[in-house]
């Protein structure tokens, strides 16, 4: 019976092998490979491109702590992934149950493409035009001015809040797919069943549609806040001087200053740091779902 | 406990006519069937009583107090879905605790309080499972545990049994009869099953296309249905088409049958006679003779199915196919092909209104 089976798995695996192989090969290819270099170089003292003596060391990674300025940049960076993981949650899930609760047929599918239209746009495009929308006599602020009785002055451009605006369009879309498909797939019978019972419609969110909607919330906000984290674009076209991140500096390493072994030691140290969060975070969040 | 009523029911959706002007009394802890082919409204009539969805015309009142426009959770109903609709994040004790625990009681009486609601579904051991680890049936208890544990004033039931097996389903029909007994709750059950509905309900509603098309107690619809339509939709029942005599109806053919009950129509409007196949006896020519007033009709066994404990015999007269069902009583079997006489007393015949 036991050979029966392993029997049955191995030729299952050996079936299933010309279907597994292309993506597997591809993520060798294009992932695996130059990120080995990549922890090849992390432990140099200097590019070997450019024909110069190189050995290895360690200092790339001592660095990251000698020097106060990446772990405080790091902290900022995370504190912005997790304000952008909560603003997209705060937009993204109403947004979410709306689309998988309340609308129907063809006006679901039009509120559908407006979500993903996004994604359909270059992101430097996108970025862009947020800056003609909030620079001070930009749209924002013409707009405002031209409503309100009293002259103000909008100008959000090269600023914090401007970064989490850019960050926070170019992600929602993500947290209202996940959310959306947990959500669709809890049955309408189980919140009449909720509200049947006496529960009021905010009781029957907080206790029935959040907990079971919660891998959904999970899945958007690990899509979210591990991209923030490391983002570059959007922090230096709307956040000017104030926009300087972990990922601007990383960034920064490998276009401006060349120093491709620095720039992947503190890409690592980031990838470390993000594994960590997740591998804490998971089980608590495992427990709430 | 709560009586309900509901006057002049109208519920539309576009063009489509979901309720129209129903009228019902749900007397205080009865246990009420609503039963109807899908489509007829029965779960739209349950579902204004709830309060899912509110009617365009009418009146529902709930222990004498209009509800209509009160929403869901201040209804104090107990709703059994079809699909059971339990939390799949919450334990069995947790599913049945959740209407006592958004009411904000103390713990120790919620515990005790659904402790006491799975003694009575006969789950009292279950409390801790989740509800995928439960079968069908123990689903169907945690629901029903969970709808009345709240001390709701009326006990909503849609299809409950509809997805157990049928040797479940009637173990079920006995258990929800005890519950609903023990607890003397205001049950109104919607369901497509004319058996369920004869043998659980102290009254009946038979819906069509939005209407009520008749309600009483299950005896009184089965022996006298006011309709063609009730008359073969809860049981069986062989229809003869023609025009009235006062007492009974002539065939096309000429041939009288005599009816004894029913209703009262003017001689010459189109009516007809419904018959239960039980209630007709089937002999060969040379058996028993004709009782004084029976109604006798000549014809052929086309087909015989035997079930046991009776058999079924398809009778042609006419160019219509009669229902005879007999006993199995250890008498001599009727072949296909025979000539037969089939007699039965006009008491058994019912008068409807052509319609």
């Amino acid at each position: 019976m036991a050979g029966q089976v392993a029997i049955g798995s191995r030729s299952g695996l050996r079936s299933a092998l010309p279907l597994l192989l292309p993506a597997y090969l591809w993520l060798t290819v294009a992932i695996f490979l130059p990120l080995s270099a990549m922890v090849f170089f992390s432990f140099m003292t200097e590019l070997p491109l450019s024909g110069k003596a190189w050995s290895f060391t360690l200092d790339n990674y001592t660095a990251f702590l000698s020097q106060g300025l990446y772990p405080t940049l790091l902290l900022a960076s995370l504190r912005l992934g997790l304000e952008v993981t909560l603003w997209c949650v705060v937009v993204g899930y109403p947004a979410a149950y709306v689309l998988a609760k309340v609308l129907k047929g063809r006006s679901r599918e039009a509120i559908f493409l407006l979500v993903i239209l996004p994604f359909w746009s270059n992101g430097l495009v996108r970025i862009f035009s947020w800056a003609m929308v909030l620079r001070e006599g930009g749209i924002l602020d013409t707009a405002l001015n031209a409503v309100l009785p009293i002259k103000i002055n909008i100008d959000l451009m090269y600023s914090y809040p401007a970064v989490i605006i850019g960050l926070v369009h170019s992600y929602v879309p993500y947290m209202v797919l996940t959310c959306y498909l947990t959500l669709q797939a809890i049955d309408g019978s189980l919140i009449e069943a909720g509200r049947s019972l006496g529960a009021s419609r905010l009781q029957v969110l907080k206790r029935i549609v959040i907990p079971l909607s919660m891998p959904g919330l999970v899945a958007g906000a690990a899509l979210i806040f591990v991209p923030v984290v490391g983002s570059f674009m959007e922090p230096r076209i709307l956040g000017g001087r104030t926009g300087t991140f972990y990922g601007t500096v990383i960034e920064d390493q490998f276009v401006a200053v060349f120093n491709w072994p620095l720039g992947a030691a503190l890409s690592f140290i980031l990838l470390a740091v993000v594994l960590v969060i997740l591998a804490v975070a998971s089980p608590i969040l495992r427990r709430a779902a | 406990m709560a009586g309900v009523q509901v006057s002049n029911l109208s519920r539309s959706f576009g063009a489509h006519k979901a309720l129209d002007d129903v009228s019902i009394d749900f007397a205080d802890g009865g246990f009420y069937a609503l039963l109807g082919p899908s489509g007829s409204g029965k779960t739209t009539l349950l579902r204004q009583i709830a309060g899912f969805d509110f009617p365009d015309f009418g009146r529902i009142a709930i222990g004498g107090e209009s509800v209509e426009r009160v929403p869901i959770e201040k209804r104090r109903i107990g709703m059994v879905f079809q699909n059971y609709a339990l939390f799949p994040n919450m334990s069995v004790a947790d599913n049945v605790a959740f209407g006592l625990s958004v009411r904000g009681e103390p713990k120790a009486v919620i515990a005790a309080e659904v402790q006491r609601a799975l003694d009575l579904v006969q789950l009292g051991k279950l409390g801790s499972r989740r509800p995928h680890q439960l079968s069908g049936g123990q689903r169907q208890r945690v629901a029903l545990a969970r709808a009345i544990v709240t001390k709701p004033r009326v006990l909503l039931l849609d299809e409950p049994l509809g997805a157990l097996d049928k040797a479940l389903r009637v173990d079920m029909q006995i258990e929800l009869k005890r519950i609903q007994r023990e607890i003397g709750i205001t049950t109104i059950f919607v369901t497509h099953d004319q058996e369920e509905a004869l043998t659980m309900s102290d009254r009946i509603g038979i819906l069509r296309d939005g209407r009520l098309v008749q309600e009483g107690p299950p005896e009184e619809i089965y022996d006298r249905p006011k309709s063609e339509f009730a008359a073969t939709f809860l049981g069986d029942a062989n229809i003869f088409r023609g025009d009235s005599t006062g007492n009974g109806i002539r065939l096309q053919d000429g041939t009288a049958i005599a009816a004894g009950a029913g209703a009262k129509l003017a001689a010459g409007a189109k009516a007809s006679c419904a018959v239960r196949p039980e209630r007709i006896r089937i002999a060969t020519d040379t058996g028993t003779p004709n009782a004084p007033n029976a109604n006798v009709l000549r014809g052929q066994v086309s087909k015989r199915i035997f079930a046991g404990n009776n058999s079924t015999y398809f009778v042609e007269r006419a160019g219509q196919t009669l229902k005879v069902i007999v006993q199995n009583t250890g008498a001599e079997r009727l072949a296909e092909g025979q000539d037969v006489v089939l007699r039965w007393s006009p008491e058994s015949t019912v008068l409807i209104a052509a319609g």
